[in-house]
């Protein structure tokens, strides 16, 4: 099954330049597999081997896939994925 | 109570009839001290509306002085403040607004040592940082004096808005446990910023941070706003307090602050 999964703008040049992408997989990490399959070099911004970043969240709809079952958390069709990363910029040395 | 002279009454007539502010609201606002960090993107916009909504008193966090390259988003500091420090140049925009504000200039980096000692005076403080260092040793020391922070961060066309209020929600990190190494994110390398972007976030921060000293309506705690200006997208997820925060976790052990080695200064 399809859901939708929302590129954060530090990760679009990975996903060519999209904001939002689609992906087939029935727990997170597959859908994370598909994505990088499909646009190489997201799983490693995304996971550390099989552990999760801790600067980047993942989010399963509404809810952080660290209070949910993680990686494991299983996906059904209308689901959105959602990656948010950690950005820091205000005043503007960036 | 505070008694509003004439000048007062029709300055701030418009919140004034406001039920969910009156008179009861607007002295507290008058009566309120907000620290603001960073006179930058961030802190300029809400500075500015804090400033006309009546606050009382400011204090104003920057050590830098204001550069041409900051104008095209720092809206409170004018061609001709180049070369002055931004805490100066923003104090006499805040005065301009409102002479009823009294404003404490800061002009220092934000370290360990000085921090909680000047946030101890405040109600809240806004977070108009542009670093993770500067941002973990803030969140530290609000939840050491126990100040709600409000959370603002902009990067190109995306932006960030949450509150964090200690004992009532989660923290700066329980949503980042660990600062990104270099080149993880673009937080320090790579740049780029709409410049109206930092407006809309710092002006959401402002909002928040009224609401917040008035005691209305539904503030961001547990929630962290999404703003896409590209897409012109508003999405929000949930914060959740984390039992393993390092911060403000179960076994943290947090009683005096500490400075966080800036990372990307170091990959430089």
């Amino acid at each position: 099954m399809a859901i939708l999964v929302r590129i954060p703008t530090p990760l679009k040049k990975l996903a060519d330049g999209r904001t939002t992408v689609e992906a087939e997989g029935g727990s997170v990490w597959e859908i994370v597999l598909n994505l990088d399959s499909k646009y190489p070099g997201i799983r490693e911004k995304l996971y550390d081997g099989e552990a999760q970043r801790r600067f980047v969240n993942i989010y399963l709809n509404e809810e952080d896939i660290r209070f949910l079952d993680g990686s494991d958390t299983p996906v059904k069709d209308g689901d959105q994925l959602s990656i948010i990363p950690a950005i820091a910029g205000g005043s503007g040395r960036l | 109570m505070l008694h509003f002279s004439e000048e007062q009454v029709q300055r701030y007539s418009r919140h004034i009839i406001l039920p969910e502010v009156g008179v009861d609201g607007q002295e507290k606002l008058l009566s309120s001290r907000v620290l603001i960090a960073g006179m930058g993107g961030l802190g300029s916009p809400a500075a500015l509306y804090l400033a006309a909504a009546g606050i009382g008193t400011f204090g104003l966090v920057d050590f830098d002085v204001v550069e041409l390259s900051n104008l095209q988003r720092q809206v409170i500091h004018t061609t001709e403040d180049l070369g002055k420090p931004k805490v100066k140049s923003a104090e006499e925009t805040i005065k301009a607004i409102n002479p009823d504000a009294t404003v404490h200039q800061y002009r220092q980096r934000i370290t360990s040592e000085t921090i909680a000692d000047i946030i101890t005076d405040y109600d809240l403080v806004l977070d108009g940082t542009d670093n993770f260092p500067t941002r973990f040793l803030l969140n530290d020391a609000c939840l050491l004096t126990g100040k709600i922070l409000v959370y603002g961060a902009v990067l190109r066309f995306d932006g960030q808005v949450s509150v964090f209020a200690p004992n009532q929600g989660p923290c700066y990190r329980c949503f980042i446990p660990e600062m990104p190494p270099p080149g993880a994110v673009p937080s320090c390398q790579q740049g780029g910023i709409l410049g109206v972007l930092p407006g809309v976030i710092g002006i959401l921060q402002a909002t928040e941070a009224i609401k917040l000293l008035i005691g209305v309506g539904e503030p961001l705690i547990g929630r962290l706003l999404l703003f896409d200006a590209l897409s012109m997208e508003i999405n929000e997820v949930k914060l959740r307090r984390d039992p393993n925060c390092p911060a403000c976790g179960e076994r943290s052990n947090l009683i005096e602050l500490r400075d966080y080695e800036d990372l990307c200064q170091l990959a430089v």
